[in-house]
Formats: structure tokens, sequence, C-alpha cells
């Protein structure tokens, strides 16, 4: 049995683990400041750094924006470096792409839920093959076998003859040896770090407003700018009529650029007014008509067609001859990310380089950006990194650093460009609508064929192009190349359908999150047509995937699945293979006559491999829930005459804490090696709450958001 | 523009800046307070919360001219008052924060409900809370952070 949240945390102080890692809240953001200043410091590799105190810096290559990979990452390194936990401070990385590649996405970038995937291997050896130095250095200072000497919270310890060194002592012969490139890896029953709920590195500069995000940095002489870009994607400024903002006080200057026109000013505050006293005439170019409406009808019709075969086993087009065919179509919704730190760069463009404040998922390719626009060599573009008021992927792209250095190309000294939330919301980089195609056949009581067609804008294509092969969209495809149930005859296709006039963008949960929702909500019609329990049925495909079927065994046991409910309330179920865990999800809502949708309550268990932070692995399948109900919920960006038609809160909703369920999360003790957790709540949440909506109306949803309309005009099941 | 006098966490300050200015531009831009944060401009998320004399405002819609005299207190100086020490405690006892950005102003909040109604129940925190959001999706940490705050206080004044 899992301990609860409570005995963790009651287990951690009885283990008398004092952790007090610093994070610096403004860190390595001085102008001018470099990066990485490693002089008088043992620095074997890109991770760790030792001083003569005994000071140890662990170098971050993944971006903290609260999913609590600072505090995951060090608890690695500290592991298997055995490291002093009270002399430990924490360092964001420079831009280096070569040191600091992720190694599952092939650039220094934070996403897809693979910090931990990617690094887990990657820093142990790191801080193995350290340790492993450090003991070979005090070996040879006591002339003893370097199998004789262990560590212990940064010191090296010989039993027999009870010397003892710490590491600060050992650092210039250390620096002598070289590192072994295989080194022995402590085994997980040593581990005395990594699988304890440790508090969290970075919260504490959290509660008391010193952190610092890119938004608030403030150099002096730095000037204020916002901006309208044109409303219709493609559109370009025609005219400016400025007189009236000029006139404002604190206004400074009018940058005009062929998209967009900036008002730069003494503060935000002039800088706004500014911007709403001029008049902007646009040409608004080819998407001046555009509409949602256009867009699906594209969508629609192009999913007729076949798409390009992603996997195929079995024989297809015989399985689905036989049995009983169910076929249906899902919609997801455009939807932005709306991260709480809107979008925000600050710039100061110089003749010869140019320098930027900003928090951003993409690093290096920052930089890269930054330098082909100004035609500076990239090793004269420095960005100091900072916490991210939230990523969800919006912060994988470069156009808030790129809009700060074309405005700051104009104005002399630092400038701050802070996007307003409706520049956000309207200048997104937008989840892609999808429409999905799935048809199955149902043999003794079992799925046994399943074609499945996804059809969609490719943000692969256009983010990594190299990773788009043979007309394949490997994130699109993801969950359903990977779907948990065993059925002989499986097809996957995918077709590539990108949208005029509208950009598309990762977000949280990526491709996952149309798979499963289609595939689950699937599965749960098939349940009902052959009137099974979902949850008998599902378990009865589960065969060959026994960390999905334990979780889902999990999960009933804890949600009361098979406990009556009144009228008008439903439990749904959810089976998540993203991001290599397992997660089973169920959701109980109650609809009311009025179609609106109350969800009262969400458990989950989870097999995610080596839970390197369990208290991180709860609170991350909690937001992750809550952003999934929220796109479930009220997520849907639509397009008239060429613009987003939502602006800000009021019509972009977000969930609130009154409308928050009870949540509970069980984690599945595991020896495998760690799997993602950021993205996979939202993933398995919004076909979980769809599929309890069915179970309470027996209304089977095939688009998202929920439509209250369609739920509040059949009364009963 | 004129000269305004404030008084910011017991600290007097002076600054030149519109009437008309949002009281969290005065904050961030000229006064350097950053822990204050804009979310919408709107009134609709909550992270620009504040205290004016103890009370949660949301100081992206407050002008300057409207603030006078009053006492004004931010994420910085909360932690001063017994209700906002408690609450930034019980926010780190019970690892609430994720990306962080908001907690300025659902600190604030929590603060200032603890301060009127030592012992709330769901719907106080409900009313209170609900006009911050979170992205991240911490609500339940902070439902549940609100309650050991709440009961630290019955404990202290045992």
């Amino acid at each position: 049995m899992k301990p609860s949240r409570r005995t963790f945390i009651k287990g951690t102080l009885a283990g008398g683990l004092v952790v007090a890692f610093h994070v610096p809240a403004y860190g390595v953001n001085e102008p001018g400041q470099a990066p990485d200043d490693t002089r008088n410091k043992f620095a074997p590799n890109a991770f760790i750094r030792i001083d003569h105190s005994g000071q140890t810096t662990l170098v971050m290559p993944q971006v903290e924006m609260g999913q609590g990979v600072y505090t995951s990452i060090a608890m690695i390194l500290a592991e298997e470096l055995d490291a002093d936990l009270s002399k430990v401070v924490l360092q964001h990385a420079p831009a280096n792409e070569k040191l600091y590649v992720n190694p599952g996405l092939g650039l220094q970038a934070t996403g897809n839920s693979n910090s931990i995937r990617a690094f887990w291997l990657p820093l142990r050896k790191a801080a193995a093959a350290t340790r492993a130095v450090l003991i070979q250095a005090a070996a040879q200072a006591w002339r003893v076998d370097a199998g004789t000497v262990r560590t212990d919270s940064g010191i090296a310890i010989h039993e027999a003859s009870g010397r003892r060194l710490p590491y600060s002592a050992l650092l210039n012969r250390a620096q002598t040896l070289a590192p072994p490139t295989e080194p022995v890896l402590k085994d997980p029953r040593e581990f005395k770090v990594i699988g304890r709920p440790l508090k969290r590195f970075d919260t504490p500069n959290k509660v008391n407003g010193e952190v610092v995000y890119g938004i608030d940095a403030m150099l002096p002489g730095m000037k204020f700018a916002m901006f309208s870009a044109c409303p219709v994607f493609g559109g370009k400024v025609a005219r400016v009529d400025d007189a009236a903002a000029k006139a404002i006080p604190g206004v400074r200057q009018i940058v005009v650029l062929d998209d967009l026109v900036a008002v730069i000013g003494d503060h935000t505050w002039a800088a706004k007014t500014g911007l709403d006293a001029l008049t902007i005439h646009w040409n608004f170019g080819p998407h001046a008509q555009l509409s949602s409406e256009e867009i699906w009808q594209q969508l629609r019709s192009e999913s007729r067609k076949d798409g390009v075969v992603a996997k195929s086993t079995g024989d297809i087009a015989q399985g689905l001859a036989r049995g009983e065919r169910h076929s249906a179509e899902y919609e997801m919704p455009f939807l932005a990310h709306a991260t709480m730190e809107p979008l925000n760069c600050t710039a100061h463009m110089r003749p010869d380089s140019c320098e930027l404040w900003i928090g951003t998922q993409i690093m290096a390719r920052v930089t890269q950006t930054v330098a082909k626009l100004t035609g500076l060599p990239e090793a004269k573009v420095l960005v100091h990194n900072h916490f991210l008021g939230g990523g969800f992927g919006r912060r994988l792209e470069p156009d808030m650093a790129l809009t700060a250095v074309r405005i700051a190309q104009h104005v002399d000294g630092p400038v701050k460009v802070t996007w307003s939330r409706e520049e956000d919301v309207q200048h997104d980089i937008y989840r892609p609508c999808y429409r999905d195609v799935v048809a199955g056949s149902l043999v003794d009581g079992k799925l046994a064929a399943l074609k499945y067609k996804v059809c969609g804008s490719s943000v692969l294509a256009r983010w990594a192009p190299p990773a788009f092969q043979n007309g394949i969209d490997g994130d699109s495809v993801d969950a359903a190349v990977d779907m948990p149930y065993g059925v002989a005859d499986f097809h996957v296709e995918y077709q590539r359908v990108e949208p005029p006039g509208i950009p598309t963008g990762f977000w949280r949960g990526v491709g996952p999150n149309n798979n499963v929702f289609a595939i689950e909500s699937f599965v749960d019609e098939c349940a009902r047509k052959l009137g099974k329990d979902p949850v008998a049925f599902r378990r009865a495909m589960l065969d060959k995937n026994l960390r999905m079927r334990a979780a889902l065994d999990l999960v009933v046991e804890k949600s009361d699945w098979a406990k009556p409910l009144p009228a008008r309330v439903g439990r749904g179920i959810s089976l998540s293979p993203g991001f290599a865990s397992f997660l089973a999800t169920v959701v109980e809502a109650e609809v009311d006559a009025s179609g609106e949708v109350n969800v009262r309550r969400v458990t989950a268990a989870i097999d995610t491999g080596i839970a390197i932070n369990p208290d991180t692995i709860e609170a991350q399948l909690q937001g992750g829930f809550i952003f999934g109900i929220t796109a479930a919920l009220y997520g849907e960006i639509t397009i008239r005459q060429g613009r987003v038609q939502q602006s800000n809160f009021h019509d972009y909703r977000m969930l609130r804490i009154n409308e928050t369920p009870i949540i509970e999360v069980h984690i599945i003790k595991s020896g495998e090696a760690p799997g993602g957790i950021g993205e996979a709540g939202t993933t398995a949440i919004v076909p979980a709450l769809r599929n309890a909506i069915y179970a309470a109306t027996g209304i089977p949803l095939r688009r998202m958001p929920i439509d209250r309309g369609a739920l509040a005009s059949r009364k009963n099941a | 523009m004129s000269e305004t006098k404030l008084l910011v966490n017991g600290e007097p300050r002076t600054v030149s800046a519109p009437d008309d200015m949002p009281l969290l531009w005065v904050l961030r831009d000229l006064i350097g307070l950053t822990g204050t944060k804009f979310g919408c401009g709107i009134a609709q998320c909550g992270a620009c919360t504040v205290h004016i004399d103890g009370h949660p405002v949301r100081s992206c819609r407050l002008p300057l001219s409207a603030v006078g005299g009053r006492a004004i207190t931010t994420i910085e100086g909360v932690g001063k008052t017994d209700a906002g020490a408690r609450v930034q405690k019980a926010w780190l006892d019970l690892e609430v924060v994720q990306c962080g950005y908001c907690q300025s102003g659902q600190i604030m909040s929590a603060a200032a409900l603890l301060a009127s109604t030592p012992n709330p129940d769901d719907s106080d925190i409900n009313a209170a809370m609900a006009g911050n959001i979170c992205r991240c999706g911490t609500y339940v940490r902070i439902r549940a952070a609100i309650k050991q705050a709440a009961s630290g206080s019955k404990a202290g004044d045992a």
C-alpha cells in the first residue's frame, strides 16, 4: 500500500534529512554577467561544480516552470554524488546546445514531459563519475585501495583507518584524474534521496515575492513597451495616427514595424495608454475572412481521405469485415495556453551584441533565432533565463524574444516588452484542432479490430522538421500506436491538414491528448454497445499490458467504481499510456438539468516507474487534471473574420477553486525507469470526464469542449 | 502627473505618476516591488492582489488617486502580519506552489481571508479565493493549506 502524503512528510522529518538547497532568486541575470563561472572550481562535467569551501553547484539543464524539475534533477545528481546537501546551490544552465542538449529531444529544450526520462541516466552517470574520481583521489592520498573508500554527505571515508576527507579537500587531486566513462551506479535499494517527497528548492522564494520571472527583470535605464500586432494573422500595418499617443505623459516613442506597432514609455501604464490612444490602420491580408467554420469544413473534408499508415498489425480490412461494427468521429478545438505570466521579454540591443532577459523552454534556440534575426554571431547574444510563470508548451516558441528584439532594434537602451493578456490570447501559437476517424468491430465481447485515423496540423513538421518523416507526425499518433489494448487487427493512420492562417504549437499533453480522448471515448461506446461494464471491457484486453492492468485494478478499488450513484451522476474511466507512464483515471461527475457539469471527484492510479519525488508526481497529476478539466469545460479558440474571438479570462475561462473536485492520486511502487508526469494528467482526464458524462446521461459527446446545450436537451439517460 | 505619497509595507514612498495609473504598475515599474504580478489587467485573475488597509484589492484596476494615505501591503510585506506568515508557512508545508506566478495573489487573498475569518469553511474559501486563477492547478493544496493555516491559528490562540 502506498503511504499517504502525510506519512511521507512525517517520514522525511523522522529520517532527519534536512535539505536546504539554495536557489538564487535572481541568479546570473546581471547585465553582462557570465552565466557559468567555473574559475577555482572542480568542474568535471556540465552539471557539477565544487569549490574549495565545499559549495556544490548543480547546473540545471532543464528549466523550472512549476513542474518541480529543479528539485528532481538536483535529487538525482545529489544521490549519485553523495553530495553534502547543506552545501548545494542550483544554477540555471546557460544556452549551450552541446553541453545541455536534451537527449530525448535533440536540442536544449524542456518539453514533452521527458526531463527525467531523458536525463535520468546521463545525470546519474555524470554524478557517479564525479564521485568515482573523488574516491580515487582520497584513495591516492591515503595510499589505500579505492574499493575500501566510501562516501557520505560530501565526505570520503576510509572505514578501516577512520580517515575522512571532505570532497573540498580532494579537488586538486581529483582534477588530475580522468572520470570513468561507465561509472558504477548505485543500486536503487541504496537510494537515500531519490524516492523521498522532498520539499522543493524553488518554492521558498515563491511565497514571499522574491522570485524573479522574466517579466520581473528590472534594469537601469529600462523602458517599457506594449504592442498591438495585426489582429489577423499575416496582416500588415498600413498607417498609424499617433498624435494622441505622443501627447500622453510618459510615452517616449512609437515603433512601427511591418506587422505590429509598439509604444515605448517610462512605465507599462504609459505604454498601454499610449497604445490605446493610437489609431492603427491595417491591411488584413489573405486571411481577413477566415472563420472557424471554414477551418472545420476543410478539416472534415480532408478527413475523408486516406492517411499515411503509421502502424498496422494483423489485417484491418478483414478485421473490420467481421463482427458488429462501430464507428465514430471525434473533434478537439484550437486552444490557447494562457500561462499566468503573460509573454514577455526584455531586450537590450547594442551595435555589436544583444542581451535578453526571458523565461523560455528553449534557451539555445532563442539564441540562434536572435542571432539569425540580428546578424550577430551567437556568441554575441547573451540570454538570461528565469523561472517561468508557466510554460505548457507556449515557451517552446521564440516569438516573444523575436518580437522584443525587433522592437529593441529601434530603442536606445534596454526595453521590457510585455504582452497584454489580450495580445497573449490572440497571438498564441494554438493547440491544433483535430478530427479523428475511428472504426472498430466487436467479436465475442471484445474489440477485435480498430482503425484509427488522426487528422490535424503537424506541429512537429514546423518545430522539428527532421522529425517529420514519411508524412507521419510521431507526436500526433504517439499514444495511438502505443494504445494499451491487445487488438489483433489494429491500424493507425495520420493525415496532415494545416489550417490556413492559424499558427499551431505544442500544448500540455501534446499529441496524446487527442489520441487518448478519441480511443478512450470509442472504447467506452463499444462497451456500452455490448452492454458491458467499461472497466471489465477494458480489463479483458489488457492481458499483455500488466502495468496498465495493475493501475486499472488499483483505481477501481480506490474510486468505489461499483458503488451506486444518484441519477445524472456518473463515473467514467480512461487509461492513458502517454509519456511512458501508465495512468488509470476515474472521474465522478454530475450533469444538472441545464447541462451544467459538476466534476465531483477524481481518483487516479499511476505506475510512472521509479518515483523520484512522489510529492511532485502527486502535484503534477493534480495540476494536469485541472488543466484538462479547464479545457473540457471551457476551452475553445474560435476565429471570425480572421481574428481570434477570445481575449482574456472573461471569455477564455479557467477552472477556479470553487469548481475544483476532490483529487486522489495513488502511486504504484515500481522499479522501472522513470516515466513522464507533467502532461499525463491532462491527457487522461478529458476522456475520463467525457465518459463520466456518458455514464450520467447516456449522451456520447464526440467533440470538446463539452456542449452544455446537448446535455440539457435530454433529461434522462 | 503629480507627486503622490504612499505607505507601502509600512514605509512611506513618494512617486511621480498619473492619477489614473493602476497601483499595480506603480508598485512594479516605479517602486520596483515586482512580487505583485500582472496577469490580466481586468481584475479577472487576482494575480495582482494587494491589501489596502487589510482588505484584498485587485491592484491592476485600482487607480493611484483612489489609494490615498491608506496602508498598502504587498507580498513582500505580508509575512510581517500574523495571518500572512501563517499562510506562507502552510503554503510551504503543503508544497502548494508550482510555477508560482499566481501565488503572490493567492497568498494575499488567503491572508486577508484568515484575518477576517479565522476559521473559514469550504464556502468561505470558495468565496474568498474564486477570484484567483491558478493555471498550474494548485487549488486542491490551496484549500488544504488555508485550513492548515487556520488550524495553526487555533493552536496559537490556545
